[in-house]
């Protein structure tokens, strides 16, 4: 194994609309190893990785190849300077078979247009060899499990002749064995002088299988270091190292009568035996990792997703709650995760929008009285500080801050009482996210409950009275704002 | 003040401002055949077109609804046929008249609720459950009355189509009714509201507490009815109820309603605007009529319109984008 880079990353930077995603991030990878990139939800990772593999283009920064400095220009282009990715959610045709997979864009012709399945089988057969993998190039890839479905795409990027392999959270649906069988793969990859960036959420696999790794903090690198000179611990406070500053304005309101209570709650989506309480005035933090099942709970108590076993009690009242409709009845509001695809219908104006789960209290005899409306519009218009020209402009056109801001107030406006809100300043600048902290206090000043599920892990820390950390599907910890610390959490979250 | 005047005018414009570009080229089309032939622009003949869009324009009005909830109704015309005969055979059978058309509002009505169903309960997607019914209601219709049409009723049934109200004949006067009752609802009623919602984006309708299944069923149900009463306007004017009758309606609805500035992808729309896509369509066969343009030219001039008016109406949108 040589030492020397086959890629560098050196100063990039990169920022979307009201955020900087990254800041003077370094990377560098050497010939046949296998760098471990880690980092929390939002440290920057895969915005790294999707400018190595020509998805986002970088701002700032350089880009170095075998000591030639490139620019990615696309995912295609990435390929053909052998940068190849493999997704959590896999490019393959699921009707196709391995082999016609494999050589998908790029089939070998006999007459133009005309494919040689011979040859495709043939060539697939040989690539599948290689990985001394035992796979029919001729079954179809529906067929196939998970990991092995893993495998025809790793193939297909050494047919690319791949020198640099991206790997997303590449154990994530596979059981334990697979993960050995993955894990020998890569060290196949590894003798071949295949390079690996290898991203996971789980640090005993990073002692498993990484010579290097690379930890990212919003957005900065904090540093590179080689794994066998690391204990997890040490791994997990570089990680989250912080300083909580006075972005977070919390404050306390008095914690008046339990609104809610879930018991025992199971759902067919995977939660399982969840029991927690809520009470006026108080926001409980629920952190966890994506796909720890957040969200799901969410829908499960909005009456989105089907309940299997549990009850769910409303001001001591155990309630059905079958549909949206009648949760929003029981005094129940839900802000999204995507406001856009969920919250939003943006063709609809801000006014619309705003009144959507309160028409029937603004309409006699199934006749909206549109006065009343529009008062009740203006006013939240005026209270959360909307920035729009009219209250007939349609919320397509407002930027991210207010657009939450529009969902935020349809919930104010259909009186909820218990407000759940799933990643509530994703996408939104520091200003409106100020903004919509000072609300979450308002309101708790006013006796509403909320639940908030944060990948953000300050926010979590910052706002919450109580935390329930959640992994696979289960609530695995629960801490008090006083005890809790972003370690404590993150070890909670990650299992350890 | 100053200011607020300002604001008004905007908020027309960006509610309005489509409609009066089909308005636009309603009237200058007008002015072109005025300029072709004189005998256009004369009351009688324009009450003749008005009276002959009335059909296609009340169908219309159900598929507006229908298509801002971003779904498609192509059975309209089958079920006018389906409609029309039940209806005339329950007049032959001597029922009193108010029965008899209760009964083809009825068919419609039953139609449209059975489309909604498959829609919303059997999750069909909307143009393979209204293709299904298309051919089911024109088949039932067939079957009923061996195909043959029935014909030969009262004077009062049919003064529905050859009577007048202040000059103005009374198809046009229901037509109108029919408008102005469809556009207070979409602007004004939670039915109406809804409908949009919806159509904009049926996840964030359904999180907002909608029950998205039972008001799309409504709508579906809205536009069976509406091919119920084009059904009576129909048989009453033609004095006799056919199960062909229809044939290919579905598209002169949509066309108009497309034209109109409604999206296909939902959430928006206007009756307005559908009410001048339907006169549009009108005007334009009139005028070729009465210039002596041959019925197949007729077809590739209306396709075409079709296809420009949209255009245009892209054109615009991704300029204000």
């Amino acid at each position: 194994m040589t030492e020397s880079p086959v890629l560098e990353m050196r100063h990039i930077g990169k920022s979307f609309p009201g955020v900087v995603a990254l800041d003077d991030v370094d990377f560098e990878l050497r010939r046949g190893e296998v760098h471990v990139l880690l980092g929390e939800n939002g440290a920057g990772k895969s915005t790294l990785m999707k400018i190595l593999s020509g998805a986002y283009q970088k701002n700032t920064g350089q880009i170095i190849l075998d000591a030639a400095e490139i620019q990615i220009k696309n995912p295609k282009h990435a390929q053909t300077l052998g940068i190849s990715t493999i997704y959590q959610e896999f490019n393959l045709i699921p009707h196709l078979s391995v082999g016609e997979n494999i050589f998908l864009g790029r089939e070998p012709t006999e007459l133009p247009g005309v494919i040689n399945q011979r040859a495709i089988f043939e060539a697939a057969d040989h690539a599948l060899d290689d990985l001394g993998l035992t796979l029919d190039p001729h079954k179809l890839v529906k067929e196939l499990r998970v990991a092995e479905q893993q495998m025809v795409e790793v193939a297909k990027a050494l047919s690319l002749d791949a020198r640099i392999l991206i790997m997303d959270e590449p154990t994530a649906a596979l059981t334990e064995h697979e993960i050995a069988e993955l894990f020998s793969t890569i060290h196949k990859l590894k003798k071949k002088g295949v390079s690996i960036v290898y991203i996971s959420h789980r640090l005993e696999e990073l002692f498993e299988i990484g010579d290097r790794v690379t930890v990212l903090r919003d957005g900065r690198t904090v540093g590179t270091y080689n794994v066998r000179d690391m204990k997890k611990s040490e791994l997990i406070r570089l990680m989250v190292n912080r300083e909580l500053t006075d972005l977070f304005p919390k404050e306390k309101a008095p914690i008046g009568a339990e609104v809610l209570r879930v018991d025992g709650l199971t759902t067919k989506d995977g939660l399982k035996d969840i029991t927690f309480s809520l009470h006026k005035g108080e926001v409980l933090g629920i952190a966890g990792l994506l796909g720890a099942g957040r969200t799901e709970l969410a829908r499960a108590i909005f009456g989105l997703d089907q309940i299997a076993s549990g009850t769910i009690y409303i001001n001591g009242e155990p309630q059905r709650i079958n549909s949206p409709k009648t949760a929003i009845n029981l005094g129940l509001g839900f802000l999204t995760e995507d406001r856009k695809s969920q919250g939003l219908v943006l063709p609809l104006s801000v006014k619309e929008n705003l009144c959507l789960s309160s028409v029937e209290r603004f309409s006699s005899w199934g006749v909206m009285d549109t006065r009343k409306e529009q008062r009740a519009a203006a006013r939240y218009v005026k209270e959360l500080r909307i920035r729009t020209p009219s209250l007939n402009q349609k919320v397509v056109f407002l930027s991210g801050g207010n657009q939450q801001k529009v969902v935020l107030s349809k919930w104010l406006c259909s009186q909820a009482e218990v407000f759940i809100f799933d990643e509530p300043t994703r996408g939104v600048d520091v200003g409106a996210k100020a903004e919509i902290y000072q609300l979450m206090n308002r309101l708790t000043a006013s006796g509403v409950a909320i639940i908030m599920i944060s990948s953000e892990m300050l926010e979590v820390l910052g706002m919450s009275d109580r935390i329930l950390v959640m992994r696979e599907g289960r609530v695995r910890g629960e801490f008090s704002a006083e005890e809790a610390t972003q370690e404590k959490i993150l070890q909670c979250a990650l299992g350890e | 003040m100053r200011l607020r005047g300002i604001a008004l005018r905007q908020d027309f414009f960006l509610h309005y401002g489509r409609q009066l570009g089909t308005l636009a080229g309603l009237l200058g089309l007008m002015v072109v055949l005025w300029a072709l032939t004189p005998h256009f622009l004369t009351i009688s003949n324009l009450l003749n077109v008005a009276e002959q869009a009335t059909i296609i324009a009340i169908i219309a009005v159900g598929m507006t609804f229908v298509i801002i909830t971003a779904g498609i109704d192509l059975s309209v015309g089958s079920v006018l046929a389906f409609s029309g005969v039940v209806m005339a055979s329950a007049l032959h059978q001597g029922v009193f008249l108010p029965l008899g058309l209760a009964a083809g509002l009825g068919t419609g009505l039953l139609c449209g609720l059975v489309n909604g169903l498959l829609i919303t309960v059997g999750r069909l997607p909307p143009f393979i459950a209204t293709l299904g019914m298309m051919s089911v209601a024109r088949g039932t219709a067939l079957m009923f009355t061996e195909g043959r049409p029935i014909s030969g009723f009262s004077e009062g049934f049919r003064s529905m189509a050859t009577g007048e109200l202040l000059r103005v004949p009374t198809p046009v006067v229901i037509m109108v009714a029919v408008y102005v009752v469809a556009h207070f609802v979409l602007k004004r009623t939670k039915l109406g509201r809804y409908t949009y919602a919806i159509g904009g984006n049926e996840e964030a309708a359904l999180l907002s507490g909608i029950s998205v299944r039972s008001y799309k069923t409504i709508v579906y149900g809205l536009a069976g009815m509406l091919s119920g009463l084009a059904a009576i306007l129909l048989t009453a004017r033609l004095n006799s109820a056919q199960p062909i009758a229809g044939m290919m309606y579905e598209l002169d609805a949509i066309a108009a309603t497309v034209i109109g500035g409604t999206s296909l992808m939902g959430g928006e729309g206007t009756v307005v605007g559908t009410l001048i896509g339907a006169l549009i369509m009108a005007v334009l066969r009139n005028g070729l009529n009465l210039l002596g343009v041959s019925s197949f030219i007729q077809q590739v001039v209306i396709g075409s319109v079709i296809i420009l008016a949209v255009l245009i109406d892209m054109a615009l949108k991704r300029r204000g984008r």
